[in-house]
This record gives structure tokens, C-alpha cells and sequence, in this order.
């Protein structure tokens, strides 16, 4: 076996074309997959127009003022804007795809709010112009902005609430407020029950004007109390509910680092299975297995030679990858020795797999062609999250990827790159099974590569 | 042209009664010969008459499915129609692979003597997918000669290669015979046969018809002791008539 592995390893060595393929191909396939799920969406561009005049985006609020113009910068925070003066500007600007989409701040919003606050009819509206080419991107825009704008309004309820509950606060206990810009000292409740209070007991017995007064005083009791208790009650609408979020699984794997592993993983599997399954298939199309099967080479060894080559480079180019990677992702670097470990077992997983495939298709361009197109199903069904997909479907992809080691693999990586759950072990048991089941099927598939 | 060149005393091959099917399809019916040290044997046949089959069997590749072998498997040098050599190695690496596989004792020495055989020590370091036709071929019998084999198993050696190549490589299959390797091949090229064998063995469907000297079967069918038979110009009519007088 080990010169099968020289001769092999010299054939690569000769063939820097086909290995620079081999490893640069799979490394910016899976970097790219890495990337896309580990980066968030980009800002999109929006033309945006505001056509309320400046300093008019003022809302009075019993004797407080609202600027609409700070909730208008909230709103562009989600987006990139391209600030224009027209209304026929912005829809040029997303006709020509400058822009995904167009919103249009109207002049009366201001008094749109001032109407649905005072009176509590109309409905504030803003005006987004989406470009309906790309349903993707539509969908994209039409999702940033319609997030923000429920955020937006919440936050307006919100200020809108507080200015109720102060003004409830000074009708109950007085102060100043500002009437016409002018300071207006507020009696309050509670003062007015003390007032009259003190003047019915200065009152006779007698006097024809203390039932009215007690009245007075029944009635500012009864509306203390009211307006005491509406006070929180108003002040808890504004924030009803507050998620507290527990972890149950302890250490997670942080997302990026996630990603990383992900991008590891594909790379080593790509590397490993077409290796595996096109150098298995090189001895044939070399017409060399005929000669080494009259006893020069058992097929066991044969197949364990193949699987340690492919799985043995691939495991190299991973952690190499992993390297690279961990310039800009935290990888533990304390757990180098269970990255390998990790990386080795499922290139070895990998690399079985391979060499069934390889046994199967019997030529290089077939393996190969088969290698790569059962290596990218495979690494999906392990990534769908059951939660995207029926109940009945996620039982399915959950058994295809236990029978494949996508997912092994790529548990024991995130686990050896962070620390995090799942258990190294358990992954690496599953992988070391399915090295022998892949080897076996191999062994099997080696009756079809032998015929003539 | 002489019998044999016998200086290897016993037998080195005997085939009692091989028989072997693949599916409903007979590729061989009880086959029995014995082949003599420093012997070359020409098998001749249309295609589909076994031959690559028996060599096969010969050399261990495929096993027969009744019938004995005497001193065969690894024992025999295969060389297979199309090259069996890793085209991104060089000649000596190659060598030296197989010896290494064939466990020999002296590798290196035995790459040495292969690239002195062949003559190919001048171009060792090539790699062999840059060889022409006819030394791929040289390569490719050097690692069937390897492990100094009593018997040397060829299938077609000269099938792909133009007249020149032809003649060389029959200069060097006939050297083998000095020193009483016996050399089994198999040819669609009667005048081959009639050059360079001692013996042909003549098979259809996979059932040997005849197995003498060239001369023989000139003979056979000129001379009546075949049914039907009269006299042929060549060896290569003599084998036609005869194929048809048998029904083939």
C-alpha cells in the first residue's frame, strides 16, 4: 500500500493543473457559501424624498412638541439613501436601477399625525415606489423598510403614550405647562381637594353650601384614584411585552464560526470525494488494475490506500483553509489538535464515500462528474433546518443526513473550532461508522469496477 | 524454425479441460494443452474466440469456471492488449513500482535489467505517456518479464504498433525464447504466427480446434486429414479453409 500512495502522490505531484483545480475550485465554492451565509444583507439603496419643509415636521402633543424629521432618520438607518428633490427624480432613479425602490415623505405627514392624535382619525402614510423587475429584490427592500416603519410607529405610540401619562400626572398633582408659549401654572387634583377640603371644614355646621362641596370633594376622590391607577396602565401599553431569553444548550457556536466550518467542510468534502473516487478510477483508465488485482494489491487495500490519500489531502487543505479562515473568524487556535482530529475523520468519511463512487462509475470524468454531483445535495439536505420544511420532509432529510457524513463532519468541526455544542465524540463515532459502512459499499462496488 | 529451445526441463504450464461462461455465452469448452519450456505458442481465432479469455485465465486474472491449471496466476508475466502503465510516470518509475509490488528481493537491480533488456535505459527518466506506441509496449512486456517468469502471457503485443515497431518488438520477444521463456501470444496477424511461433493453437467459440506447428496445419488441410481439405497457398488460407471446413 504504501507505494501505491507514492506512486500516487507523484502522480499529483505531476499533475499541477488538475490538484490546483482540485483544491482551488472547492475552496472558493465553499468560501463563497461561507460568506453568503455568514454575511447579512446589505443595505439597499432608496431614493429618498422628503417633502416636508425644514423645521415644519413639528407634532404638538397636548403641551409638548414631537419632531417627525428624528423618526424620518430612524427610518432611513435600514436603508442607503440617495436623497433627491422631486418626486419625478426618485421614480427615475429606481426606473433606471439606481435605486431599488423610492419613499416619499409627504408634506402633510406632519399633519397627518397632529390629525390621528387630536382626533384619532386618518392614517399617517408615507409612499414607497418599489421596482417590480427583480421579485427578489422587491421583496428585499419592501422587508427592510416595512421593518423599520413598524419600529418607527412603535416608537412614535411610545412618545406619544409618555406625553399622555405626564399630562395625566400634572392634571392629577399640577405644575407648568406651556399653553400658546406661555407658562400656565396647573392647579391639579389633588391641590383642588385640599383646597376645598380646607374650606368646608372652615364652613358652619350649618351652612347650605357643604353637600355641595362634599360632593366636590367625593367626586376629586373618585377621580384621584381613577387617574392614579390609568397612569401605569397607559405607561405598560407602551413596552406590553419584554422577551427574556434563556440558553439551554450552554456554549453555542457563534454564528460566524458556524459559517467557517461550514466552509471547511464543503472544501473538505469536495476535495476528498473527487480525489478519492477519481484516482480509484485512474487505475482503471490506466488499465493498471487488471495487473495490480492478479495478486499485487488486495482490494481492501486497494480502497484504504485511496481513502487515506483523499481523505489525508483533503484533510490537509481544510486545515489549512481553516487557517486562513481564522484571520477573520475566531477559530480556537487552543484546539488545534481536535481541529486535525476533526478534519481527519471526516476526510476519511468523505474519502470512503468517494471510492464507492469511484468503484461505481468506473471511469475518471464519470467518477468525477459523480463525485460533485452527489457532494452538493448531500451538504444542502444537511444544512435545510427543519423548521423550513414539513414535518414529514424533515424526518427525510434528517435520515439522509445521518446516512451521509456532511453533517457529522460538520458537527465535529464547529465543536473542535469553538468548543461548542454538539460533543466532538459522539460526531467522530459517527464518522468513523460511516467510514466503515462507505468502505464496505465500496468493497462492493469493486465486483462492478473488476468486470471488463 | 526450430520446435522449441528447451532448456527449462519440466512443463511450465498445463491447462486440463478449462471451461468458462459469461452469463448464457460459452468463451471456453474444455480446453487441455501443455506448453513447453522456451516454447512460443501463436493463438489465432476470429474475434469472440476466447483468446484474450484464456489468456486471462492464464495469468490468473479470471478464474475458470471448471478445469485445472498447472503453474500459472502470478507465476505467468502478463502483458495485457492496452498498456497497463501509469502514463505520469516515468519508464523506471514504473518498473520500479511493480517490482516493488511484486515484493522481488532486488528491485532496483531488476529495473536495471529490464531498462538493459528492453532498451530502454536512455530513455528511463521519460514519462511514459510521451513514449511512442511501440515503446509503451516495451514497457509494458518489461513488467510482465519483471519477476523472471517461466512463461510470458501476451495479448496482441503488436496490435497497435506500425511495421518497424512490429519488427523490433518481435526481435525482443524472440530473444526471450534463449533463455527458455516460454512466450504464449495472441494475434490476429497469421503471418505472426507463421514467423515467430512454434506453435499455433487455433480457437473458435471457444473451442480449440487445432494446436500443431504451422507446418501442420498447412499440412492438415492440403493433405486431406482434415474433412473437406485441399491444398492452401498460405497459412493464412490453410486457417480460413480450415475455420470453414469446421463450420466456422
Amino acid at each position: 500500500m504504501r507505494w501505491l500512495l507514492i506512486k500516487d502522490l507523484q502522480i499529483l505531484r505531476r499533475s499541477p493543473l488538475l490538484v490546483a483545480l482540485l483544491i482551488v475550485y472547492p475552496v472558493a465554492i465553499s468560501l463563497l457559501i461561507g460568506f453568503a451565509l455568514s454575511s447579512p444583507p446589505g443595505k439597499p439603496k432608496v431614493a429618498f424624498y422628503d417633502q416636508v419643509p425644514r423645521g415644519q415636521g413639528i407634532v404638538r402633543l397636548g403641551s409638548q412638541r414631537l419632531n417627525v424629521g428624528g423618526y424620518a432618520s430612524d427610518l432611513l438607518s435600514s436603508i442607503q439613501p440617495i436623497r433627491v428633490r422631486s418626486l419625478a427624480a426618485a421614480t427615475a432613479d429606481v426606473r433606471g436601477g439606481r435605486a431599488l425602490a423610492a419613499l416619499v415623505i409627504p408634506a402633510d405627514l406632519p399633519a397627518q399625525i397632529q390629525g390621528l392624535i387630536q382626533e384619532g382619525v386618518g392614517s399617517p402614510t408615507v409612499q414607497l415606489y418599489l421596482n417590480t423587475s427583480d421579485p427578489i429584490e422587491r421583496e428585499f427592500v419592501d422587508q427592510a423598510i416595512t421593518a423599520r416603519v413598524t419600529q418607527v410607529e412603535q416608537a412614535v405610540s411610545k412618545q406619544v403614550l409618555r406625553v399622555a401619562v405626564d399630562d395625566l400626572q400634572e392634571v392629577l398633582n399640577g405644575g407648568r405647562v406651556q399653553i400658546l408659549d406661555q407658562s400656565v401654572s396647573l392647579l391639579g387634583l389633588r391641590n383642588a381637594r385640599t383646597i376645598v377640603s380646607g374650606t368646608l371644614r372652615s364652613l358652619p355646621a350649618g351652612s347650605p353650601l357643604r353637600p355641595a362641596l362634599r360632593r366636590v370633594i367625593d367626586f376629586a376622590d373618585l377621580a384621584i384614584e381613577g387617574l392614579g391607577f390609568a397612569s401605569p396602565v397607559l405607561g405598560s401599553i407602551g413596552s406590553p411585552l419584554t422577551v427574556q431569553r434563556f440558553e439551554l444548550a450552554g456554549r453555542t457556536t457563534p454564528t460566524a464560526t458556524y459559517a467557517a466550518a461550514i466552509a471547511v467542510v464543503v472544501s473538505l468534502m469536495f476535495v476528498a470525494m473527487l480525489l478519492a473516487a477519481g484516482m480509484l478510477a485512474v487505475e482503471r483508465s490506466e488499465n493498471a488494475y487488471p495487473r495490480l488485482a492478479r495478486g499485487l494489491v488486495s482490494t481492501p487495500a486497494l480502497l484504504a490506500e485511496k481513502t487515506l490519500l483523499a481523505g489525508g489531502l483533503a484533510a490537509v487543505t481544510a486545515l489549512l483553509m481553516a487557517a486562513g479562515v481564522s484571520a477573520f473568524v475566531h477559530l480556537d487556535w487552543g484546539r488545534l489538535e481536535l481541529w486535525a482530529l476533526a478534519l481527519g475523520f471526516g476526510g476519511l468519511a468523505f474519502g470512503a464515500l468517494g471510492t464507492a463512487l469511484g468503484a461505481l462509475a468506473r471511469e475518471v470524468s464519470a467518477a468525477s462528474l459523480m463525485a460533485f454531483g452527489v457532494s452538493l445535495p448531500i451538504a444542502f439536505m444537511a444544512l435545510v433546518p427543519a423548521s423550513a420544511v414539513s414535518a414529514t420532509l424533515a424526518s427525510v432529510l434528517d435520515a439522509v443526513a445521518f446516512a451521509f457524513p456532511f453533517r457529522a463532519a460538520l458537527q465535529a468541526a464547529s465543536s473542535a473550532f469553538s468548543g461548542g455544542p454538539p460533543a466532538l465524540v459522539p460526531a467522530l463515532a459517527h464518522l468513523a461508522a460511516l467510514s466503515l459502512v462507505f468502505g464496505a459499499l465500496a468493497t462492493l462496488a469493486m465486483r462492478r469496477f473488476a468486470k471488463r | 524454425m526450430s520446435t522449441t529451445a528447451s532448456t527449462k526441463p519440466r512443463a511450465p504450464l498445463t491447462a486440463r479441460a478449462l471451461s468458462k461462461r459469461f452469463g448464457a455465452r460459452v468463451a471456453l469448452r474444455e480446453l487441455s494443452f501443455e506448453l513447453a519450456p522456451g516454447e512460443r505458442v501463436g493463438i489465432v481465432g476470429p474475434n469472440g474466440a476466447g483468446k484474450t479469455t484464456l489468456l486471462s485465465i492464464l495469468a490468473g486474472v479470471l478464474a475458470p469456471d471448471h478445469g485445472d491449471l498447472i503453474g500459472s496466476g502470478r507465476r505467468a508475466g502478463w502483458v495485457p492488449q492496452q498498456p497497463s502503465l501509469y502514463s505520469k510516470l516515468s519508464v523506471a518509475e514504473n518498473l520500479r513500482l511493480f517490482a516493488r509490488l511484486e515484493r522481488l528481493a532486488e528491485p532496483d537491480a531488476a529495473v536495471e535489467r529490464m531498462l538493459e533488456q528492453t532498451g530502454l535505459r536512455d530513455r528511463a527518466n521519460d514519462e511514459v505517456g510521451r513514449l511512442s506506441g511501440g515503446n509503451r509496449q516495451r514497457v509494458n512486456i518489461a513488467i510482465g518479464l519483471l519477476a523472471e517468469p517461466p512463461v510470458l502471457l501476451l495479448d496482441e503485443p503488436t496490435a497497435a504498433l506500425d511495421p518497424s515497431q512490429r519488427e523490433r518488438l518481435w526481435e525482443f520477444i524472440s530473444s526471450l525464447g534463449d533463455d527458455g521463456t516460454t512466450v504464449v501470444f495472441s494475434t490476429h496477424d497469421v503471418s505472426e504466427v507463421e514467423r515467430h511461433a512454434h506453435r499455433v493453437m487455433l480457437l473458435a467459440e471457444g473451442e480449440l480446434l487445432f494446436s500443431g506447428t504451422p507446418g501442420e496445419l498447412e499440412r492438415a488441410v492440403a493433405d486431406g486429414s482434415a474433412p473437406g481439405a485441399g491444398r492452401s497457398a498460405d497459412l493464412e488460407s490453410a486457417l480460413l479453409r480450415f475455420l470453414k471446413l469446421h463450420g466456422h
